[in-house]
């Protein structure tokens, strides 16, 4: 058991030079001098309190999706939806703000129904996608991908439709809200502790519950193999709806934490692929909620320290995806390797 | 070609499969391996044909040291595998899968091996159509056709793992007709087996295998129990059958319809008692699957009822056929039964009531560990079920089942295992009976059938006997019933 640990880790490590080897070469193949490209994303990411700060703000939305991703893959299911169910998170969460605004409850008060409007919202995008899957046979890859789009369709409806600024909708979205409904920030900074808190406080949950409860461990049973599971006596179609809810719920948590703690109002694209990227980090970490804390975290580093390489070597700061996408890739490949190596020895 | 093995050994993480074996096998003569299920025999055999790879250990061939690291190479230095379910490709026609795997430049020469293929046919009088499809053949045909690529393809060392598992007895005969012309042409035949009969019947010499070592090799003429003693290292006792005694009615069924797309079972009445036990005969997919599966609540009844202890349960979900004690085991160990990819511990705590939120894992370890031990499973508490053998699997399954329980529903319940395997499987399950849980079961095996029933149904394409006392039945007259011979008009329909 021990070494199979080591070899594994060995694999990973494999992994992570190759993608590494694979990036610099193309770095070196677009002419920007790979050692300073490296050097100016650890510096965009890290090289000022200001730099960390963005970093922590972009980790947290990502904790919160990948959690998500890590119940339905649990349960066997790829919530490919996760965007739309951010973006129906930030919508609800919008409209939910909208309708108090104007009234006497309290504001803290306001934020909070705004947020959990949000979570109302991505549960029932999933839920959507969900009953597709159980009751029309609609595979949830399918399902979650329409989904996405009739979510991207609605958001432009209401931006340059019914909720647009005074006078002309702009793609800069719609009318920002009084600063007493935004979710409070450190000071002289955009990070909201709330929402850093409620993120890790989710992953801690979703550990423990993937770890440690018999939902967990059912969950696991219907995603690996459902008839089992049914026979056993596990109400399957339940899990897998249920998997849905709750992946849809810390979706619809980011997407309204996006409302009420970044942008203050709801714009086109506002799940920014926070859904794409939190699938990206489930599947490198296979399972283990524990590493999705240091991984989304690194994630969220090459994210926003790749900006720095646009502007310094006129590279798009996309090139982060370019790592990432790499890194996952690479690391299935290595394990598929592993597992066809063991069985041979 | 002579074929040794030095101190092979072999672990699957803490099984040790193959524990330094040594083996020699003379050209031309036919070589029994035998040994019950998990004893190692198969492993053996996948390191001698570049399957798997040993820890440790020299594989030589007529005293030549040679080292095999895949099938590829085995088949190079002229060993070839035949394996339990053929591995060939079912949309292609014959002749295309004699060719392939055959080292050849663009060209395939299809002439050329058109011809080799009727001459080899020939040798064996093996008849199978060069052109029909391989998804057309029986099991025993698309053996024939591995045989002859294989030789085609230079094997001088032939391995048979269980070939006589899935073919019909004309089908046997022929098999062994040419495994004994294999022989005598001088090559190597290894017949892997956990039937005695076959390997009495076959074998120049047996090496018997238990738990990963070569217990010891015995030459004609053989005495069984010596074999079985071999074997399982210790005399097994045939189990008794239970004579039915309670007159308590656990299960009652009165004219149950079912139907699905291409069967109906029609109007079935059907008292079962007390710890009683009914075997289900008939061809694959006569309507018993079906009525299992409809007295389980998992296929949809189109009249009548079900009374699962006292209680009406018609048209209700599985779900509620669980609740009031009825369980089912589904052939399909790996497909239905178990969760692959969880360990035991985890499928202990699957299957009982949960309790809280939380798992107590250090309880779940505990409980694992205690019914592991009761019900002879070998395997740790952290063993995935994927990582045990075809009787454990089924030991698990049966380790699993609450208690107590009014119905048990079972499919094959020893399809693929050894005798002892069997043995204590049925003497769990009599143990069962004996706390008053009755057994309908379906099983192919009509010797299993006559001996631990006590009424037989026989299916025959829909249609059901009444409930015979397995008494008066013998084998001779449960195949006839089971062709569709003998019944009569009031035959059918079922009933006491």
């Amino acid at each position: 058991m021990r070494k199979n640990t080591w070899i594994n880790l060995g694999f990973q490590v494999g992994a992570l030079l190759l993608a590494l080897l694979i990036t610099t070469l193309i770095l070196v193949a677009v002419g920007a001098p790979p050692i300073k490209s490296y050097l100016s994303i650890v510096k965009g990411a890290f090289g000022s309190t200001r730099n960390v700060v963005a970093v922590l703000i972009t980790w947290s939305p990502l904790l919160l999706t990948t959690a998500g991703v890590l119940v339905t893959f649990s349960a066997g299911l790829w919530n490919i939806g996760m965007e739309g169910q951010m973006t129906m998170g930030a919508i609800f969460a919008t409209g939910a703000l909208r309708l108090f605004q104007n009234t006497s409850i309290p504001p803290a008060m306001i934020i909070a129904l705004g947020i959990l409007a949000g979570i109302l919202g991505g549960a029932l995008w999933a839920a959507l996608a969900g009953a597709l899957k159980t009751f029309g046979g609609v595979n949830e890859i399918f399902g979650g991908l329409g989904l996405n789009f009739v979510a991207t369709a609605l958001t432009i409806y209401l931006v340059f439709g019914p909720w647009k600024r005074p006078g002309v909708g702009s793609m800069s979205g719609t009318q920002p809200f009084n600063k007493i409904l935004w979710l409070p920030t450190l000071p002289g900074t955009e990070l909201s502790l709330w929402s850093l808190g409620i993120s890790i406080l989710v992953i801690g949950l979703v550990y423990l519950l993937l770890r440690g409860t018999h939902f967990g461990l059912r969950l696991k049973a219907v995603g690996k193999n459902s008839r089992a599971a049914f026979l056993m006596g596990v109400p399957t179609w339940q899990y897998s709806i249920f998997a849905f809810l709750l992946c849809g719920a810390f979706a619809g948590l980011a997407g309204g934490i996006q409302v009420t703690g970044i942008y203050h109002r709801l714009l086109p694209n506002i799940s920014n692929g926070y859904g794409f990227l939190g699938l990206l980090v489930a599947m490198l970490v296979n399972y283990q909620a524990i590493w999705a804390i240091p991984i989304a975290f690194f994630f969220a580093a090459l994210n926003f320290g790749s900006v720095q390489l646009q502007i310094q070597y006129k590279l798009d700061s996309s090139f982060a995806g370019v790592l990432q996408d790499l890194l996952v890739l690479l690391v299935l490949l290595g394990e598929g390797a592993r597992q066809k190596l063991m069985k041979r020895r | 070609m002579n074929v040794e093995l030095r101190e092979i050994y072999k672990s699957f993480g803490p099984v040790h499969a193959n524990n330094g074996i040594n083996l020699k096998i003379q050209a031309g003569t036919i070589q029994g391996i035998l040994g019950e299920n998990g004893a190692g025999k198969s492993t053996l055999m996948k390191i001698l044909s570049g399957f798997f790879r040993a820890d440790q250990g020299e594989i030589l061939l007529d005293d030549r040291l040679v080292s095999i690291h895949s099938p590829s190479d085995a088949i190079h230095h002229g060993v070839g595998m035949l394996h339990q379910d053929p591995l060939d490709f079912p949309p292609m026609r014959v002749i295309d899968n004699f060719i392939l795997g055959h080292k050849g430049g663009l060209s395939t020469g299809q002439a050329e091996a058109n011809r080799d293929f009727k001459k080899l046919s020939e040798q064996f009088s093996f008849f199978i159509d060069p052109d029909a499809y391989i998804d057309s053949l029986t099991v025993g045909e698309r053996q024939q056709l591995e045989i002859l690529r294989l030789i085609w393809l230079g094997a001088r060392v032939l391995i048979f793992d269980e070939p006589t598992t899935g073919i019909s007895a004309a089908q046997k005969v022929k098999l062994f007709e040419a495994l004994r012309l294999l022989a005598q042409q001088g090559k190597t035949v290894l017949f892997v087996s956990h039937k005695l009969e076959d390997v009495e019947g076959l074998c120049t010499g047996v090496a018997v295998l238990r738990q990963g070592n070569l217990v010891g090799e015995v030459k004609q003429p053989y005495s069984t129990k010596k074999l079985v003693e071999m074997m399982f290292g210790k005399d097994i006792a045939v189990g008794e059958r239970n004579p039915c005694s309670a007159d308590d009615i656990t299960v009652s069924l009165s004219k149950l319809s079912i139907e699905d797309y291409r069967l109906k079972v029609r109007e079935v009445n059907l008292d079962l008692h007390c710890g009683e036990v009914i075997g289900m005969a008939g061809m694959e997919g006569s309507g018993q699957g079906l009525f299992l599966r409809a007295v389980g609540g998992m296929a949809h009844t189109v009249g009548g009822k079900i009374l699962i202890g006292g209680r009406d349960l018609t048209g209700r979900s599985y779900q509620a056929f669980k609740k009031y004690g009825v369980a089912f085991l589904p052939a399909a160990r790996l497909e239905e039964g178990l969760v692959p990819g969880l360990n035991l511990t985890e499928h202990f705590i699957l299957a009982e009531k949960a309790t809280g939120f939380f798992i107590n894992w250090e309880k779940g370890h505990l409980l694992a560990e205690k019914r592991i031990k009761e019900f002879d499973v070998r395997g740790t508490p952290e063993n995935t079920v994927e990582s045990l053998s075809g009787g454990n699997q089924q030991r698990a399954l049966l380790a699993l089942l609450r208690e107590p329980l009014n119905l048990l529903l079972l499919e094959h319940p020893t399809r693929g295992l050894d005798i002892e395997s069997t043995i204590y499987i049925w003497n769990k399950l009599k143990e069962r009976c004996k706390s008053g849980t009755s057994i309908l079961f379906i099983s192919s095996d009509l010797e299993e059938i006559l001996q631990y029933s006590d009424r037989v149904l026989v299916f025959f394409s829909g249609k059901v006997t009444p409930a015979l006392d397995s008494t008066t039945l013998t084998t001779e007259k449960l195949g006839e019933l089971i062709g569709g011979k003998g019944w009569t008009e009031s035959s059918s329909g079922g009933g006491e």
